[in-house]
């Protein structure tokens, strides 16, 4: 049995490791498409400011982890997947057998339609080759613009302006992660930051990229032009799926799977970014790239590749988010649900908020501002559906019992702790 | 034997000493707000619940670390966060449906209990046995952790 895990992402690399757990004797290739140790893109802020090394970026830590577990990591592209051969083509013109086949080759990100973004000095902040060009060019008083403040647009802007840079920050939607945080916590999040001295213009529009003083000018819509020695390209991310156009692989916006991870074509699985699969809260097939997810679906992938039947009920949306000091999550349906109550507790003073969102007496979603304190409560009780009961009420009134309410009704229905 | 911290709710009386012990041990302060373990009072019903983290055995907090700084002891079973390893990334703290896993402004890491490495502060500071450190299969963990399973989005295969 050959295992080929195509992607050495978080979900390729637990994947790999969980195929090895339930088959002991099996061969097991993880092609990787960068000249890196398997690493997560979460970490890359944190090497940026140098809290980290390159090496605290890994995924994994123990010297020869993959050897000890009989994983072979190579490095790789893929141009081309021939499903009834079983056999994937790589961009040196070499050709890989399989029996079975993952397919976690992740993301990219998007470069929008601006003129100039070709230039010298622009840069996503994806890679770790992203991320040494980016040490590089922000240094002390630099001035650079970031170009999106979505979730990764705002990761990155922490790590610039923690690196000292005069920057600017230039935003289509008119709030911060719109995408993850509502009107009052996106709000919350710019008026944080711009406090902090970044200059965050939200509802503006890049028109142009040309040359300038500083080596860049960077024009906006309404007519402003930003000089940078840094433009940080950061507008959203697409699945990698190119190298699939004639393999017959089904595709709405990501790989579509069942809810084995299985793809259209035989004996070929998809985990992670590139797939579109079950969202706990939707039901639905849906895009969610983050790496918790990536995990579960890399793990649940492998347990079918390796003969143990599991099927995925359905990941839930999070994200948690720090910005120049302030800590923001959301999960699950935050924007709420038709007919469904919602609350909400506001403290603009002490830059606190938090919503919580139900459907009937259950909790479906929820975002938080300023709160680090068992946060992860959200989770368990949007996952585990309670039936919240009298709480619901409490909670109502006052949102911020959220631990106390998840501590009474989880006894209350699993006794957990007498 | 793989030993557990046993919380029995019809014991304690809220004294918060684990509470005290707890962030002496693990912070070098008397401040219960840095306690990894808590005390939750439910005044109405004169009822007090500690509570923290379980250990579980397919920990969330471990597999969604990006980088691998979450790691099991294998003589007690901890999860244990590596200060040298943890970014501060905080996708612990959303992905433990628990919530016993906390972001520390202060460090820029995250922290959790460690059991005390196997000698838990809180355990020895109760002093009505509300808390205590013992044989895992009188635990009722076992309860906790199914639950957690329903947080799972595919059945845990071990």
């Amino acid at each position: 049995m050959h295992y080929l895990v195509l992607g050495a992402g978080p979900a390729g690399v637990t994947a790999a490791e969980t195929l090895r757990k339930h088959d002991k004797s099996a061969k097991i290739t993880l092609l990787g498409g960068e000249p890196e140790p398997p690493y997560s893109r979460m970490a890359i802020p944190y090497y940026l400011i140098e809290k980290v090394g390159e090496d605290g970026t890994y995924l994994r830590q123990t010297e020869g982890h993959y050897e000890q577990h009989g994983i072979d990591y190579v490095h790789g592209t893929a141009v081309a997947l021939q499903g009834k051969a079983k056999r994937l083509k790589l961009e040196d013109g070499s050709e890989l057998q399989y029996d079975k086949l993952l397919i976690c080759t992740g993301a990219s990100p998007i470069s929008p339609p601006v003129p100039g973004l070709d230039r010298p000095g622009i840069h996503n902040c994806w890679t770790l080759e992203d991320a040494r060009h980016i040490a590089e060019l922000s240094q002390k008083g630099d001035p650079v613009v970031l170009m999106g403040a979505g979730f990764i647009g705002s990761i990155i802007l922490e790590a610039l302006a923690l690196k000292g840079v005069n920057l600017t920050v230039v935003e289509m939607g008119d709030r911060m992660v719109p995408r993850m945080l509502d009107e009052t916590a996106g709000n919350m999040l710019k008026d944080w930051c711009i406090d902090k001295g970044v200059r965050v213009l939200t509802s503006t529009q890049i028109s142009e990229v040309t040359d300038g003083s500083e080596g860049l000018t960077v024009h906006t819509k309404g007519g402003e032009a930003l000089d940078a020695r840094l433009l940080v390209v950061a507008a959203g991310v697409q699945p990698n799926i190119s190298f699939l156009a004639s393999s017959g692989v089904e595709i709405d916006h990501g790989i579509i799977v069942d809810q084995y991870m299985r793809t259209s074509v035989p004996d070929v699985y998809a985990a992670g970014d590139v797939c579109q699969a079950i969202d706990f809260s939707t039901q639905k097939a849906e895009m969610l790239a983050i790496q918790p997810v990536a995990v579960e679906h890399g793990r649940i992938a492998a347990q079918n590749m390796a003969g143990k039947p599991t099927p995925h009920e359905g990941s839930l949306n999070m994200n948690v988010l720090e910005a120049m000091g302030l800590i923001t999550a959301s999960f699950g349906l935050w924007m709420g649900v038709e007919g469904g109550d919602s609350c909400r507790m506001h403290d603009p003073e002490n830059n606190r908020y938090l919503r919580l969102e139900f459907d009937g007496n259950k909790l479906v979603g929820g975002q938080s501002v300023g709160l680090t304190e068992h946060v992860g409560m959200l989770r368990g009780l949007i996952q585990t559906e309670l039936d919240l009961g009298e709480w619901k009420n409490k909670l109502m009134k006052s949102p911020e019992r959220l631990p106390e309410a998840y501590v009474a009704v989880a006894q209350h229905n699993f006794n957990i702790s007498a | 034997m793989q030993l557990a911290l046993v919380l029995d709710p019809a014991k304690c009386t809220s004294c918060k000493q684990c509470e005290m012990a707890c962030a002496y041990e693990n912070e070098q302060t008397f401040n219960p707000a840095k306690s990894r373990i808590r005390i939750f009072d439910f005044h109405e019903d004169g009822r007090f619940v500690p509570y923290t983290c379980t250990q579980c055995d397919e920990a969330w907090c471990q597999q969604a670390c990006p980088v691998n700084a979450i790691t099991t002891d294998p003589a007690t079973g901890v999860k244990l966060v590596h200060d040298n390893l943890c970014v501060g990334c905080k996708v612990c703290t959303i992905a433990c449906p628990f919530g016993t896993v906390n972001y520390n402004a202060a460090t820029g890491k995250v922290i959790k209990c460690d059991l005390c490495m196997g000698d838990p502060a809180c355990a020895k500071a109760c002093p009505t046995g509300a808390i205590t450190y013992s044989d895992v299969e009188q635990a009722g963990f076992d309860k906790m952790r199914a639950w957690a399973a329903k947080t799972d989005s595919g059945a845990q295969a071990t």
